[in-house]
């Protein structure tokens, strides 16, 4: 299948192993993948701290870099969530219905990376190795908004050499939250030492996520806390195999 | 605690939250109650084989509902008037009050017992009562705790939950003059009992506030635990109730429906053991003068926000809030308002003058823990992020605002995209810190972003973007 990359703009800028390691896991699967080179960002950020205004033009950029897309592989649930939540309605919004057309035609071809390989190709064994211990967190947009369910928890068991172990308080929200982290510093803050602490209580080396954001926010409070526990996205994860080790 | 949760005047939430963190006791209290409470419900949910049909049911009934609101309301006055009920109608808080207080005076009483209602919370009305030298008694066990022990709900279905047992003896024992009294619920309950026969059997007057509002019969619903609200229901020779004007149902038969949802969300009950429907009055038994209070107090407005309007639809169950990851670290009164938590989140901000709104519509992680466990199915997440919206739109320029249209901007452009990640990449050179391993990482940053290395290190920006790279790729044909 000819797969379009959305690797979003956090992804892009921040944590460009998750993008590499995604292109790695659909290559080696037999898929020819693309990068549109014009996308940016969902709008997420803008649309959840009430900046609409500057959210509403990202739609139709997206939907310029992806119309013609076969399929549209994006490794951040929470951007996923924003646009299947909420892209119909900025599209009406903006009163375009050449747009909400095309947002409609469009939105069933992007998936979530796990979900990806899940949902739409069918597999739980994508051929990876990845000899540690690691612990899952389930961010909220993936467990709430895109139903994700135990897809991620089943390409994690098909993983050769790991040990999972269950983390406590799995569907609790980390406390990032976008700008809420900012916002609200000292809730969540309160939020995030009860993950940490799950996190630590696993004796996992790593806790993987679907999602970077949630991931950057428990790394950073792990760190400081100087644990050594790593945060890894769950694509670097099943990008693995024995030949690269 | 006194003046703390009037809207009108509280402090932002993040400025009452950190207080509040800072009390490992009401933490302690509030996480325990509210783990309680969450697996107790998630027993009973889960023996229901159509709960999720059952929520869509309710969402309908309270939709159709609102949509129609007028029509109901009308139906409802009709038919309780014909049952001998008088029907009023307030505008604001204000006009409840006035018209609350003058009935108590008509019934020639200064003493009322209250039935358990947030909605006399939400226009302080016992406040109101006193002013004007009427005694009320509430007579809800956790209510009775909040009124002695002169604090506010923190809680819309346990008011006093942010309270443990041992704080609530000291109260009993201090304000009941019980130096003596036991420390194990049944004294605590027996205390409690004792306190409010003699106004059960004494006060003349009773005031309730109401579940539900039926339209086809122009009943009263009001569902409880204690047993204490059915006898102000049925003991004094005037009842009051005061209502929001959301709180219609169409049809006697809806109760089906929101009888199954209301007490599996709220207390993990399969049914309230005390469920009461009265309807005007007979002559043969309970009050003689029945009064009902219709009160808007900003409901109209919401109503005519089309994306906002779902609010109005809410059962007052209160399972948002035991849900809330944000309101179980904080406990109630940091929401500054009787309705806290997600709810309290969506529903303060536009009952009152949008003053609290600056900081409500934020105090939320957008988990959606709240939208999974509400009964009728409220999208508190999205109204959260259209009262936000708002809140950009009157605030007009600030910092932020500046910096959001900047950063709106740069993503109109993969070219400016590309200029800020490297200016990103040169702005950060001096605050990074190498540790151990070699790995840059950042502890501490500026103004607003200082909220972040609060708590948490922040890893330097990698050398190359991915974009970057996927062109190289490109270029050395892999
Ligand atoms: S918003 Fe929903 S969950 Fe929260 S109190 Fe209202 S009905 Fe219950």
């Amino acid at each position: 299948m000819r797969v379009s990359l959305f690797i979003t703009c956090y992804n892009d800028t921040l944590f460009p192993e998750t993008g590499k390691a995604v292109v790695r896991v659909l290559e080696r699967l037999g898929h020819t993948v693309e990068f549109p080179s014009g996308q940016t960002c969902c709008g997420q950020m803008h649309w959840n701290t009430g900046y609409q205004a500057e959210a509403l033009p990202l739609v139709a950029r997206f939907v310029e870099q992806f119309r013609n897309a076969e399929a549209v592989v994006v490794p951040s649930s929470s951007c996923v969530a924003m646009m299947r939540d909420h892209y119909p309605k900025m599209a009406a919004e903006l009163k375009d219905e050449r747009l909400m057309a095309e947002v409609e035609a469009l939105l069933p071809r992007v998936f979530e990376f796990s979900e990806f390989l899940t949902k739409r190709l069918g597999l739980e064994d994508v051929g990876a190795y990845y000899p540690h211990r690691v612990t899952y967190h389930a961010s909220c947009h993936g467990l709430r908004n895109l139903e994700l369910g135990d897809g991620p928890m089943r390409l994690l068991r098909a993983v050769r050499g790991i040990e999972l172990v269950p983390l406590e308080g799995l569907e609790q929200c980390c406390g990032f939250g976008g700008t809420f982290a900012v916002k609200n510093a000292d809730v969540s803050s309160a939020m995030l030492a009860e993950k940490t602490t799950a996190v630590l209580n696993t004796d996992a080396e790593a806790c993987t996520a679907c999602d970077n954001s949630c991931l950057m926010h428990i790394q950073g409070g792990l760190h400081r806390q100087r644990t050594g526990v790593k945060t890894v996205h769950l694509a670097e994860i099943l990008a693995g195999d024995e030949v690269g080790r | 605690m006194s003046g703390v949760l009037d809207p009108r005047t509280s402090p932002p939430f993040p400025i009452v939250a950190k207080t509040m963190l800072g009390d490992s006791q009401l933490r302690k209290n509030v996480r325990h109650a509210t783990d309680v409470i969450q697996t107790k419900r998630a027993r009973v949910v889960g023996e229901m084989p159509d709960w999720q049909a059952l929520r869509e049911a309710g969402r309908q009934i309270r939709s159709h509902t609102m949509e129609n609101l007028d029509f109901y309301l009308e139906e409802l006055e009709r038919n309780c008037t014909r049952a001998g009920g008088v029907v009023h109608w307030a505008r604001d808080a204000e006009e409840a009050r006035q018209i609350v207080v003058a009935l108590v005076k008509e019934s020639g009483s200064d003493e009322v017992i209250k039935i358990k209602s947030m909605t006399t919370e939400e226009i302080h009305l016992n406040p109101a009562l006193e002013a004007a030298g009427i005694h009320p008694y509430e007579t809800d066990l956790a209510e009775l705790i909040i009124q002695l022990g002169e604090d506010w709900p923190s809680h819309i279905v346990v008011p006093a939950l942010h309270k443990n047992r041992q704080q609530i003896r000291e109260i009993f024992q201090k304000k009941m003059n019980l130096p003596e009294l036991g420390e194990r619920p049944q004294d605590l309950a027996d205390a409690a009992r004792m306190f409010l026969r003699e106004k059960f059997l004494r006060v003349k007057t009773g005031l309730s506030g109401a579940n539900f509002l039926i339209a086809e019969t122009g009943g009263v619903c009001i569902i409880e635990s204690e047993g204490n609200g059915r006898m102000c229901l049925t003991l004094p020779e005037t009842l009051i109730t005061v209502a929001g004007i959301d709180k219609v149902l169409p049809r006697y038969q809806d109760l089906e429906v929101v009888l199954q949802l209301v007490p599996r969300s709220a207390t993990g009950e399969r049914m309230n053991p005390y469920n009461s429907i009265w309807t005007g009055v007979n002559a043969k038994d309970g009050p003689r003068n029945f009064h009902v209070v219709l009160m808007d107090n900003a409901r109209t407005e919401i109503l005519a926000d089309e994306e906002a309007r779902q609010t109005l639809n809410c059962v007052r169950c209160g399972a948002c809030q035991n849900a809330c990851p944000v309101y179980r670290q904080t406990g109630g009164h940091a929401y500054g308002s009787v309705y806290a938590g997600p709810i309290g989140a969506i529903l303060t901000p536009q009952l009152q003058e949008m003053h609290h709104a600056q900081s409500l519509p934020y105090a939320s992680s957008l988990c959606g823990a709240c939208y999974e466990v509400c009964p009728v199915k409220i999208n508190i997440p999205e109204v959260l992020i259209h009262l936000r919206n708002k809140v950009v739109e009157q605030k007009g320029v600030s910092a932020e605002a500046l910096a959001m249209k900047m950063m709106g901007m740069v993503f109109m452009s993969e070219r400016r995209f590309r200029a800020a990640q490297r200016m990103g990449r040169m702005a950060e050179v001096p605050l990074v810190r190498k540790d151990g391993q070699g790995v840059g990482w950042i502890g501490w940053l500026p103004g607003m972003l200082g909220g972040w290395t609060q708590v948490r290190d922040l890893q330097e920006m990698p050398k190359e973007t991915f974009r970057d790279w996927w062109e190289k790729r490109g270029k050395d044909g892999k």
